[in-house]
């Protein structure tokens, strides 16, 4: 069982007594792309946080790769979503992405040349080498979201946690983006994905995990990614105008 | 530019280097005050290490440094602590929660000071505005030389909050840039941030003789508010962050001592004059920082109106040579038909004379031959987009004039071509007027 990138068993999160997720139980299958759908406020980045240890866990019981988050930390790797830090901090790509390094510099060690050299080539996969030495505020949304995956592809992890990478992303973005995750599965490694456009699960997941505050279905996409467990997780009022009015927003932001 | 018999350079040298101490060590730490968008943070410490303060002082029946650091801490570190325990459990944000707390910390310091002022000399005003005019009065031999006790513990402070930000700036900047990223690599922000914290009471504490506890906030916050805004880099941020501290705390006493003097009024607060002066120089810095700054801002929108209006004036010159071909157009004429202010247009008539687009005559200005092909691309332009709107948007032809105006300063050559492309390449506009061909 060791070899389970993460399992999730009986995890409940509440914030003053309001549960935000209950009673979750879920294993990834190794090697897998993984989308995590539900609609708005379903709890799908209290599930990543909580996994993660950012905050605090009700109960129940995560095991990463078989153990406890804190011993097979260098394994996992976290992208948060891309308005959780303020993108006016003085800062520049290549020093977003280096943070990615800084477990294995260690405390009080200073980047070094060659820490720049990895972050510089991880920016060259995402495509955007040449932005190296921006000050992040001048990136535009889809170039941030790829520091921002940048800095976890330097972990080296096997295992990734993107909350929502797609959200207002340019088509380059999500294109750069897709073919990332494809790379990571062919390497053999596990990626669990928050995702809001329902039309793409299909071509990019494998797996997909249905959540609405609990799970409403979890499995391979050609078996639960149905209408039925759609309307099941968006309480039943998923309809094309649901869907229309959600792609929408979303292109809304993208402009 | 100093009187000499109000300036001694043995007792203002020393309150000099206080101020610039105090301002050093202050903006050090207060940089990621400022970038943790936790600004108030440091006001709430300042404040609320009085009764740590007041219990040292009671305890140990003296001022000496020692407790009085350890007592401070112990409350900076209280204070942190507590906004953020009534901030998660008492649904309030965490503005509110600092309000809760360092109010209530500094009422019971100033309680017990109150209290044991019949005993011991403690002066409430003084914990408001400190005394750094006494700086050279309290000195302690060091070798050869009387350094005041204050300079010791500020030289001390300094050199710490140094080596913090210096050992720590990778930890520093990965904690305030993006605190849950940062637990996930295993550098616990919360220790960060409480290590900050304690740095930030034991230099409120240290600052407190000197500059009171409501100054030192100044010093915490404004040098590096002022820094941001003249660069996006961490490492020059803190530089000149430390740098406008020290030229605050320079001028600052300056202004106090030797300038009411000269101009025959009698000396004013040092600490008070170097708030003072920081807030001026943050001042300064929002009127001038390169990006944002508002005379910046200005500069280019200025810029950005002339040429535009040069534009304006090249097509309503060409417009009128179209009708005309030997018309031309006095100054006025040009302002009236445009109605554009008088002495931008004078600007532009002329200099445009000077670089060869205008040639000037008897009764005012024509186009050159060089002036005629750039207006020619211009009212090109305008017509493409006249054509494209009307073409593609459907919009009525005697609405589009405006929209078209605006539009005509945006289109390159590349826009031009795909202009023409896309509207099936016109002879003329809605109005009937013809599209000139390209020129080179």
């Amino acid at each position: 069982m060791t070899d389970i990138p993460l399992s999730i068993s009986d995890l409940t999160v509440a914030y003053h007594r309001k549960p935000v997720i209950w009673d979750i139980a879920v294993n990834i299958p190794p090697g897998t792309l993984v989308g995590v759908v539900g609609p708005n406020g379903a709890g799908k980045s209290t599930l990543l946080k909580a996994c993660l240890d950012l905050i605090p866990v009700t109960s129940g019981r995560v095991e990463f790769f078989g153990k406890a988050y804190q011993e097979v930390r260098h394994r996992v790797a976290y992208v948060p979503q891309r308005e959780s830090v303020d993108w006016d901090f003085p800062i520049l790509a290549i020093d977003v992405v280096a943070m990615g390094l800084y477990r294995q510099i260690g405390w009080f060690l200073p980047v070094r040349k060659r820490h720049l050299q990895t972050a510089q080539a991880a920016l060259d996969r995402v495509g955007i080498g040449d932005l190296a030495n921006r000050q992040i505020s001048q990136l535009s949304g889809g170039q941030q979201q790829r520091v921002f995956l940048a800095r976890a592809l330097v972990q080296q992890a096997d295992l990734y946690l993107m909350d929502e990478p797609f959200a207002a992303v340019d088509a380059a973005t999500e294109t750069a983006i897709v073919e990332i995750l494809k790379q990571m599965k062919t390497d053999g490694k596990t990626a669990v994905v928050i995702h809001h456009d329902l039309q793409t699960v299909r071509d990019y997941f494998d797996y997909v995990i249905l959540l609405n505050m609990r799970v409403v279905a979890a499995g391979a996409v050609d078996e639960v990614f149905t209408n039925e467990n759609l309307q099941k997780t968006y309480g039943g009022r998923l309809t094309l105008l649901d869907q229309a009015t959600e792609a929408m927003r979303r292109r809304e932001i993208k402009t | 530019m100093i009187a000499s018999n109000d300036w001694l350079w043995e007792l203002d040298g020393w309150i000099v280097l206080a101020g610039i101490l105090c301002a050093i060590s202050a903006s050090l730490v207060g940089n990621f005050l400022v970038l943790r968008k936790t600004s108030m943070l440091g006001d709430a410490i300042s404040h609320a290490v009085l009764p740590g303060l007041a219990a040292a002082f009671l305890i140990t029946g003296s001022r000496h440094s020692l407790p009085m650091f350890i007592g401070a801490a112990l409350v900076g570190i209280f204070t942190a602590a507590m906004t953020q325990w009534i901030r998660d459990s008492g649904k309030v944000d965490e503005g509110a929660s600092m309000g809760v707390v360092f109010t209530s910390l500094f009422a019971l310091g100033l309680v017990m000071i109150v209290r044991a002022a019949d005993t011991v000399d403690l002066d409430p005003g003084c914990v408001l505005y400190g005394a750094i005019e006494l700086t050279p009065l309290d000195t302690i031999p060091v070798g050869s030389l009387e350094v005041p006790r204050v300079i010791i513990t500020m030289g001390l402070v300094t050199i710490v909050n140094l080596a913090f930000v210096i050992a720590f700036f990778k930890e520093l900047r990965l904690t305030s840039f993006d605190t849950f990223y940062a637990d996930t690599v295993g550098f616990a922000s919360r220790r960060v941030h409480y290590l900050l914290m304690t740095l930030v009471a034991i230099t409120a504490v240290a600052s407190f003789e000197s500059v009171g506890n409501i100054l030192v906030v100044a010093m915490f916050i404004v040098p590096p508010a002022a820094a941001r805004l003249l660069t996006d880099r961490l490492s020059v941020m803190i530089l000149i962050s430390a740098v406008l501290g020290t030229v605050s705390a320079v001028i600052g006493h300056w202004s106090a001592v030797a300038l009411p003097r000269l101009l025959g009024y009698s000396s004013t607060s040092t600490a008070g004059m170097i708030a003072v002066i920081s807030g001026v120089v943050l001042t300064l810095a929002i009127a001038f920082s390169p990006k944002q700054g508002l005379l910046p801002r200005y500069v280019r929108g200025l810029r950005l109106e002339l040429s535009i209006l040069r534009d304006d004036v090249l097509a309503f010159l060409f417009r009128l040579q179209e009708r005309t071909p030997q018309a031309f157009a006095s100054h006025d004429h040009v302002s009236a038909s445009l109605r554009a202010n008088s002495l931008l247009v004078r600007f532009i008539l002329t200099r445009e004379r000077h670089r060869g687009n205008l040639v000037y005559g008897e009764s005012g200005y024509r186009l050159s031959s060089t002036g005629n092909q750039s207006a020619v691309n211009l009212v090109r332009a305008h017509r493409l987009w006249e054509q494209y709107l009307v073409d593609q948007t459907g919009m009525d032809s005697n609405r589009i004039h405006e929209h078209a105006e605006r539009f005509e300063h945006i289109a390159n050559k590349q826009i031009r071509d795909d202009l023409e492309r896309e509207t099936q390449y016109p002879k003329s506009d809605p109005h009937g007027s013809p599209i000139p061909k390209e020129s080179e």
